[in-house]
């Protein structure tokens, strides 16, 4: 088979869509304006900006496009709803937050600089899959529990949490619920009418938006303190000059994915379980990490025993195959993911991992072109190792790379 | 013919990022490597960045100037394990580590050539000032001193085996410090900033002793006493302490006393006279022999127990596969247990081990 590119990290971000980029390109050349001025060149922008907001809205089911507001991306967009909503239970003495052990480090870093302005943190284990109870947010609730934050979808094994489920239970109980959807928006539904979501994050480069761009939805009524401080965009909830190509962008994006989005989730659920299949049937030793319920459609993520990931990813590189292996490290090198130990991997599993998350770019031959190369690269890497050396002998393993 | 790929051990200095600038020069395709060794809060650094984060940026912005591919390992695992750990236990069983030993022998010369082999490069290199080559008439890869002898860095390195050696190059090797700065100068590859490198990577400060009490808590004071018994007075906790140190131990005495050894067992301190301090033997184990596979005859050479020091005359009798036992000519001062003991045949490494 042909050596080939085959981009498999879609979970890290996505390429620009022919019409999110068609959108933007007048607002970077001629539609310069700044929608904060009074001229007709900067109220062209603001519509624009307006038009992004309306669109946002409507692919979330939010009741009115004044409640999403735009930031920077994900991270800021969790920042902002997980101390903002901290220190709004803070008003009324609550300084209780409810998380999970998986959640993205935007969130996490989140929760640890709260507990280090005296908040208590309850970070409620996932199970083996990957999963958070809606019971086990309902245990952990108490009087002075200020905000439940769970993620809508893991990044790294894709778990899809019961947020319909968790989010009852909050409203019930009379506690913010947010979630970090960076992982579902544009690629699952969505209807906030439907549930009791009171804030939401999204990332716009997940769905083939710019990077740079992305939206905190916040429930009318929610009087959220703002993070960024300055002048009164966003209604004051987010100062800053709006980032207004990439904000429309990102409109035109979130309006293109909502369309199909369920047609475009069964094609990749299909390449997604191929993928699985081949790879645990054609490797020895290979687990999938994660549940094959509740699981979003484009996520692979395998371990194999006795190899790293960081060399998996370098020699994957060099066969032209794009993918990931726990979280990138600030260095640009790789630590072993959080998520994986904490549904109970062990280190050297953990170590061992592999995330191949599919996108609308993918097709049939990329699975066949990653089914093709990846054993024979595992089988080589294994012949070099001496960790599965190690282990053939210390458990009678027959090496089968020999 | 097709160019030999290297790939450059890149620390963001000097002479890791000259060594890559000369080997692009000689018509090799080169690519260049960090390794991620440890986080900064593992090593006592508040700030919640990675490892030693500047110096990776460093190595990759000479990468960038120089347009080479750059990757980043993290092997901080293994630096943790073989490297970190087993100072902290060497110094707790009374013996003076080398971690950059280790680090060449676990790291440098095992993960990441291990790493440069499964990318498909035919060589790695690195910035030491040593140089190597291959000796027709005995068949082997023979390891040679810098020629600048004040940089020359062939004492962490006896370890190396045939296959690592065939697999290096030094490209700063043959070359005097001098030199090699004016030619990073030239190249624009010098960092402002950069201060030289430490003794020991992973304790920025210098202070191994609060390093170790980090890592396994206060460790008792006891006795400081003569040879013969006679207590002196008390010390602070034997990792404070290190064989042949004189000054800093609180004692005083008719003639100039020196720490001779420390009885972990016992939790003493034991000081002694010059005269006490030297030794006319050692044992050294995990012996590494470059110039021949093992000794059948007891070898006169030199010998070097420390990093900087003049190499003196002795004789090396291998007494098993692993240990050998040294005569000096005349006493030698402060052998430490820990401390590795290199072999030299004029200029050439003969090879070495690890003191016992």
């Amino acid at each position: 088979m042909e050596k080939r590119f085959v981009y498999a990290d879609n979970a890290a971000t996505t390429n620009v869509s022919d019409t999110a980029f068609n959108a933007m390109l007048p607002f970077l050349k001629e539609q310069y304006g700044n929608p904060s001025s009074i001229y007709s060149l900067g109220m062209e922008a603001a519509k624009a900006v307006l038009n992004a907001r309306r669109q946002v809205a409507e692919a979330l089911g939010a009741t009115r496009p004044s409640e999403i507001f735009f930031t920077s991306g994900g991270s800021e967009a969790d920042n902002m709803a997980v101390i903002g909503g901290a220190e709004l239970g803070a008003k009324c003495g609550k300084r209780h937050i409810i998380t999970s052990n998986i959640e993205h480090h935007a969130v996490l870093h989140s929760c640890e600089y709260l507990e280090s302005k005296d908040f208590e943190v309850t970070y409620l284990p996932a199970d083996e899959n990957g999963l958070i109870s809606a019971e086990q947010v309902a245990d952990a609730i108490r009087e002075d529990t200020a905000l439940v934050t769970i993620m809508a979808v893991n990044n790294e094994i894709g778990s899809i949490q019961p947020i319909s489920e968790i989010g009852s239970i909050c409203r019930e109980r009379g506690v913010l619920f947010h979630t970090d959807a960076v992982q579902a928006v544009g690629h699952m539904e969505i209807d906030l009418k439907k549930s009791c979501i009171d804030m939401l994050s999204l990332s716009g480069h997940k769905f083939h938006s710019p990077k740079g761009v992305g939206a905190l939805y916040v429930r009318s009524g929610t009087d959220l303190p703002s993070l960024i401080h300055g002048g009164a965009q966003e209604r004051g909830k987010r100062a800053g000059t709006e980032n207004v190509a990439g904000i429309v962008a990102m409109g035109a994006a979130i309006t293109e994915a909502a369309a199909d989005i369920s047609a475009r989730s069964e094609c990749l659920a299909k390449m997604r379980d191929r993928l699985t299949d081949g790879i645990l049937a054609s490797i020895p030793h290979s687990r999938l990490n994660g549940g094959r319920e509740c699981r979003a459609a484009g996520n692979v993520n395998v371990s194999f025993r006795g190899i790293e990931g960081e060399s998996l990813l370098l020699a994957l590189d060099i066969a032209g195959i794009a993918a990931s292996s726990g979280s990138a490290c600030t260095s640009g090198s790789i630590d072993p993911s959080h998520v994986l130990t904490a549904i109970g991997l062990p280190e050297e599993l953990a170590k061992g991992s592999l995330r191949l998350t599919l996108g609308d770019n993918n097709t049939d031959d990329d699975i066949d072109y990653i089914l093709k190369v990846l054993p024979d690269t595992v089988k080589k890497l294994r012949r070099m190792s001496p960790m599965w050396q190690r282990i053939c002998r210390e458990e009678g393993i027959e090496d089968y790379t020999i | 013919m097709t160019k030999k790929r290297v790939l450059a051990a890149m620390s963001g200095g000097v002479d890791s990022s000259a060594a890559v600038k000369l080997l692009l020069d000689k018509g090799y395709e080169v690519a260049g490597a960090t390794m991620h060794l440890y986080n900064n809060e593992d090593i006592g650094i508040r700030e919640k960045t990675c490892c030693s984060l500047n110096d990776v940026e460093d190595a990759r912005l000479v990468a960038l100037k120089l347009g080479i591919d750059f990757h980043v390992f993290n092997f901080s695992d293994e630096f943790k394990m073989r490297v970190m750990d087993d100072f902290v236990n060497t110094y707790l069983s009374g013996g003076t580590p080398n971690p950059c030993i280790e680090c060449n022998k676990h790291l440098k010369f095992g993960r990441f050539l291990e790493r440069a082999e499964l990318l498909g490069f035919d060589y790695i290199a690195t910035g030491h000032y040593v140089t190597s080559h291959y000796d027709e008439a005995s068949g082997r890869w023979l390891l040679k001193r810098s020629a600048d002898r004040a940089k020359d860095q062939s004492y962490v390195l006896y370890g190396m085996t045939q296959h690592q050696l065939a697999h290096t190059i030094f490209p700063v090797g043959d070359m005097n410090k001098t030199d090699i700065r004016a030619l990073a100068e030239e190249n624009g590859l010098i960092n402002a900033h950069k201060r030289d490198s430490q003794d020991i990577c992973f304790i920025p400060d210098g202070d191994y002793a609060k390093f170790i009490t980090e890592a396994a808590g206060e460790q008792p004071a006891g006795d400081i006493v003569l040879s013969d018994g006679t207590v002196l007075g008390t010390h602070r906790g034997l990792i404070h302490y290190t064989v042949g140190q004189r000054r800093g131990v609180g004692v005083s005495y008719s003639e100039p006393l020196f720490v001779t050894a420390k009885d972990m067992v016992q939790n003493k301190l034991i000081m002694g006279t010059a005269e006490q301090l030297c030794s006319k033997t050692l044992t050294a184990g995990e012996v590494n022999f470059i110039t021949v596979d093992k000794l059948t005859s007891p070898l006169k050479c030199t010998a070097q127990t420390r990093y900087h020091q003049q190499d003196v005359p002795c004789t090396v009798f291998q007494t098993d596969e692993n240990t050998v036992k040294v005569e000096f000519d005349k006493p030698h001062k402060a052998i430490s247990k820990g401390q590795a003991v290199v072999f030299y045949d004029g200029e050439y490494v003969v090879g070495g081990g690890k003191i016992l």
